[in-house]
């Protein structure tokens, strides 16, 4: 057996938000809202020294991220260092930044693998939704990624304004040659949460969706893998969020906290350590924060006597705190919650015919952080 | 389902481009690395992906595990291992030995 030390669990997946500056605007980020008053990024010397510490601890998978991880001019010597020791480097990208002399280096540096991020399969709706002229820059940065042979992941994030396109959407990642497709329905934290009422599907594009996808799936093979993430809120039942707090995922954000998972610096009560304070490997064994929802001895009941507690482990935490004020809550999804109507009110509640102008989206810029880190400290 | 190349033990199998194969000490086992994901690979798996080297026929693959095994009831796994690692897109083949 093995001799690392209990906990068994291992952080395979080690996330590196490198940075939040990013060039797109998109309105379902998954970074903070109060993303602004981060200022001081982590440097080319501490990221190397916490790839090396995460790699000691068993990490495999590094994807590195931001906002667009290109913004940080380091990037290619991080991607060395990560290569060197061990890791298998996911880039994952708007494409923003990304040229021939970028890319060959990222190449020598050993990258392994590149996903690419699209708002849309037409150029209208990409370019509303990330607020940049970015579309056609997206095609050729696909057409270079493949030049380079690298396998590819197209992204693609759905939502009620593009939930109808799925055809399209996978028509376009087979004509750019993509490997893999994730669809990957918005869950709604950060900007995504602020946006929630113009952005969530309705039940029937839901469905009708998963339908394309299923016919696709059958006449199209392996030629081009499908991931569909739903979101979990047309459920009963709710996710098995990051596999469970603190078992399998790390994040790592640009100042250098580490977080279980994208969104956890929201969560209140929760005192998120810094790498620059500590070792990771201090940090995954005996931080508070990541041995507070690890097990079930944290569950309340439903959750605590429930038969599927193993399941879910209770679901997110986030959306628990989201949806019902308390971290420590049974996720509202699970129809065994006291709150499930809560969800059930988000659902079936009234929506306006076109929510993107009935009620305009709030865009990820910075000056939309400030402002609302201002109304924050207010209240 | 996308049709498997045709192979026989005269063929040259090894790990797919997509793909990466690595010792990993703290698991103490060969996995398979893919964008986002990971195998962790049983020692029969391991010791057969770790042969998959595109200089080695199937064939000679075959014997080698004999030998390395004291076994000569193995043709059998190693074949039907080969065949669904090549399914899931794992393994590549060619006809003769890769440049």
């Amino acid at each position: 057996m093995s001799s690392v030390p209990t906990p068994a669990a291992v952080p395979l997946w080690m996330v590196a938000e490198l940075t939040y500056r990013c060039p797109l605007h998109c309105p379902f980020c998954s970074n903070p809202v109060d993303f602004a008053k981060i200022k001081s990024e982590l440097s080319t010397a501490e990221w190397c020294r916490i790839f090396a510490e995460a790699r000691a601890l068993g990490a495999v998978q590094l994807g590195l991220t931001g906002g667009e991880p290109l913004s940080r001019p380091d990037l290619e010597e991080l991607v060395a260092e990560a290569h060197r020791l061990g890791f298998y480097t996911n880039l994952i990208t708007s494409g923003v930044g990304l040229n021939e002399t970028r890319m060959r280096a990222l190449k020598d540096a050993g990258l392994d693998h590149v996903q690419l991020s699209f708002q849309d399969s037409t150029r209208e709706l990409n370019d509303f939704l990330s607020s940049t002229r970015t579309f056609n820059l997206k095609r050729r940065v696909a057409t270079l990624i493949k030049d380079h042979g690298f396998p590819m992941v197209m992204n693609c994030v759905i939502h009620r304004l593009n939930i109808d396109h799925v055809d399209r959407i996978i028509d376009l990642a087979l004509e750019i040659g993509a490997e893999y497709l994730e669809l990957a329905n918005t869950q709604f934290y950060g900007w995504a949460d602020l946006n929630r009422s113009q952005l969530l599907p309705t039940r029937e594009q839901l469905e009708r969706s998963e339908a394309v996808v299923a016919g696709y799936r059958q006449r199209i093979g392996n030629r081009l893998r499908i991931l569909y993430v739903i979101s979990d809120l047309y459920e009963t039942r709710p996710k098995r969020c990051m596999n469970g707090w603190g078992t399998t995922f790390m994040v790592i954000a640009p100042d250098g906290l580490v977080m279980p998972c994208h969104a956890a610096r929201m969560l209140p009560g929760i005192n998120l350590p810094s790498a620059r304070d500590a070792s990771l490997r201090e940090i995954w064994l005996d931080s508070p924060a990541f041995n507070r929802f690890r097990g079930d001895q944290w569950m309340p009941e439903p959750c605590r006597s429930c038969p599927e507690k193993g399941k879910d482990l209770g679901g997110c935490r986030c959306q628990a705190f989201l949806l019902t004020g308390d971290v420590g809550a049974t996720d509202p999804v699970c129809d065994k919650s006291p709150l499930h109507a809560r969800v059930l009110e988000i659902v079936n509640g009234p929506r306006p015919p076109r929510p993107e102008i009935e009620r305009p989206l709030v865009f990820r810029t910075p000056e939309n952080s400030e402002q609302l880190l201002a109304t924050m400290t207010e209240s | 389902m996308a049709d498997p190349t045709p192979w026989s033990r005269a063929s040259y199998p090894r790990i797919a481009r997509l793909y990466r194969f690595q010792w990993e000490a703290a698991q103490n086992a060969y996995v398979l690395l893919f964008p986002e994901g990971m195998v962790q690979l049983n020692v029969a798996a391991g010791e057969i992906l770790r042969r998959c080297d595109g200089k080695r026929s199937a064939g000679e693959i075959i014997a080698d595990l004999r030998a390395a095994f004291q076994s000569d009831a193995i043709d059998g796994d190693v074949e039907a291992f080969l065949r669904s690692a090549t399914q899931d897109g794992w393994v590549e083949w060619r006809d003769a030995v890769s440049p």
